[in-house]
């Protein structure tokens, strides 16, 4: 593998978001991984190719495939199994996958909103997407979440409609119902959080370089729980800039979910 | 076998204010859409739409014929949301009855087969429960005793799906990428209609399916065939065609103001599917 110069170049924000989700999976092993998104569906391949390469992945349609690339196929798709919706469902409930959804609204326990803006269901201020996956994926498999436009719009004391569960709900349910929950961390466009804070609550863990603990304090609703310390995002390395840009991304769609001069 | 084939209109006839239509396909692939158009056309009222939503619902919505929806999602996938059906709910005038994706399966399959509800997880301490009167919980009866979402059963009055090819007698294939729920939705149904690209003789709908695994539907789940050509379109019906995606972004930008929709509406809506048919490729 040769570093040409465009391995060399310093890595944009978008391509230190990809590295960021790509360490979502780390140590997942032989699991469906199923980030949606474009920088999502980039930092899965990147993990794949890197240290994570019995995950499992999909094409967006109905198959698993095999293909470093994230989105073209230009040589064709190496299928590794037939997987339609119905298929998906039992991944899912029988847990063998770790999704990554995006969201409208995120409370401090990560409870996630992107069905509906406004307090009235029967006329929303804004209609979204609806319920989606989201309660299915956040009760029965391992979810994460990618935030493009960390703001305060998003990151709100209180969401409109949970559609996706998080830690003090599924704290709330009884008889073991929530065994299966598994909700992880947060990738944004200008950091990465766990639920490390006490009671289960957002906590910042690193910040992508040119970011400061002020301005994610800034544009976040709620008040945080630090990491200590609170450490700089991994960047990515040679090799990690080679992939993402030369086989996963050549067509660079990353700069368009997350645009921005490099950090 | 008996011959079903019929026309979008005999369809229609057995459809009546107030019912509760289950649609097949998923988001803007493979909806039936010239059934949807006769429907947008018919003067119908208070319908309960059951879909995994697309541009069904949303044409449905802006001609007035909706009530109550009953859905995970609605979007145009290539738009992700559908600016008709938004516009429908941010003005209240149509219920969403809010369900998640793997339960609204679940609700289909319980009614396939004839079953009160089936048990899940999914919904628990998300809003579903507050938002949906009708999702319940049901505590298991093993030594377990956990507390489960009953997903009831989405029992359909209709059903309309569109597969890629059938014979008279309603034996049908899919030849794109995914079923979807279409066998789940014509189970769940008391009188179920298929519209097809192509009706064959039953001798040969082997050999135009590839493999009898894509012959999935079977005629017992059939009462009505309809045989029409880029009956799907705008949508997707893979292999035939592609999404049209520059008539979509035209129907959707006819959301914007009431003239739009209706300067959309007279085009290619109040025409015949055959005028439709023949203004959409004058179109392209």
């Amino acid at each position: 593998m040769s570093d040409g110069p465009a391995a060399t170049a310093r890595p944009s924000r978008a391509e230190v978001c990809v590295v960021a989700i790509a360490e979502c999976f780390r140590g997942d092993g032989e699991l469906l991984a199923n980030p949606i998104g474009t920088i999502p569906m980039i930092g899965g391949r990147l993990a794949r190719a890197t240290f994570e390469p019995e995950l499992v992945m999909t094409d967006g349609e109905a198959a698993f495939v095999s293909n470093d690339e994230a989105f073209a196929f230009p040589d064709g798709k190496v299928v590794e199994a037939y997987n339609p919706y119905r298929a998906m469902f039992d991944m899912v409930w029988s847990g063998r996958r770790h999704v990554i959804m995006s969201g409208s609204q995120i409370d401090p326990f990560g409870n996630q909103n992107f069905a509906a803006i406004g307090s009235d269901w029967r006329a929303p201020r804004v209609q979204l997407l609806g319920f989606r996956g989201a309660p299915g994926n956040t009760i029965q498999n391992a979810t994460s979440y990618w935030i493009p436009n960390h703001s305060r719009q998003v990151f709100v004391e209180r969401v409109d409609v949970v559609t996706g569960v998080g830690w003090d709900a599924a704290a709330a349910l009884s008889n073991g119902a929530a065994r299966y929950f598994a909700l992880r961390g947060v990738v944004t466009n200008l950091c990465v959080m766990d639920f490390g804070g006490a009671g289960n609550r957002l906590r910042l863990v690193s910040v992508h370089p040119g970011v400061s603990l002020e301005d994610v304090e800034a544009a976040t609703g709620f008040e945080l729980a630090l990491a200590d310390p609170v450490v700089e995002t991994r960047l990515p390395d040679a090799n990690d800039l080679y992939l993402i840009r030369q086989v996963i991304d050549p067509g660079a769609l990353r700069e368009l979910e997350v645009p921005g001069p490099p950090s | 076998m008996k011959d079903k084939r019929c026309s979008e209109g005999d369809v229609l006839g057995e459809i009546e204010s107030g019912m509760t239509i289950g649609i097949g396909g998923w988001g803007s692939r493979r909806k039936p859409m010239s059934l949807v158009r006769s429907l947008a056309r018919s003067g119908l009222r208070d319908l309960t739409l059951v879909s995994y939503g697309g541009p069904d619902v949303g044409l449905l919505c802006a001609s007035g014929n909706v009530r109550k929806v009953v859905s995970a999602f609605v979007s145009l996938d290539s738009i992700a949301l559908e600016p008709h059906y938004r516009e429908a709910r941010q003005s209240g005038r149509v219920e969403e009855e809010p369900w998640d994706e793997g339960l609204l399966l679940l609700g289909l399959q319980a009614a396939a087969w004839r079953l009160p509800f089936l048990p899940s997880r999914v919904g628990l301490g998300s809003d579903l429960l507050r938002l949906n009167p009708r999702l319940s919980t049901v505590r298991s009866p093993f030594e377990d005793g956990e507390e489960l979402v009953a997903a009831p059963a989405l029992e359909l009055d209709v059903a309309l799906c569109h597969l890629n090819v059938a014979d008279a007698g309603g034996n049908a294939a899919f030849l794109g990428p995914d079923l979807y729920f279409d066998d789940l939705f014509l189970r769940a149904a008391r009188r179920r209609f298929v519209s097809v690209e192509r009706v064959v003789p039953t001798a040969v709908l082997l050999a135009a399916a590839g493999t009898e695994q894509r012959v999935r539907i079977n005629r017992t789940m059939v009462d009505g065939v309809v045989e029409r050509p880029g009956a799907a379109h705008f949508t997707s019906c893979v292999p035939e065609y592609e999404r049209d995606e520059a008539f979509q972004q035209r129907y959707a930008a006819a959301a914007r103001t009431p003239e739009d929709w209706a300067a959309f509406r007279a085009a290619f809506v109040d025409v015949s599917e055959e005028e439709y048919q023949a203004r959409r490729e004058k179109s392209a």
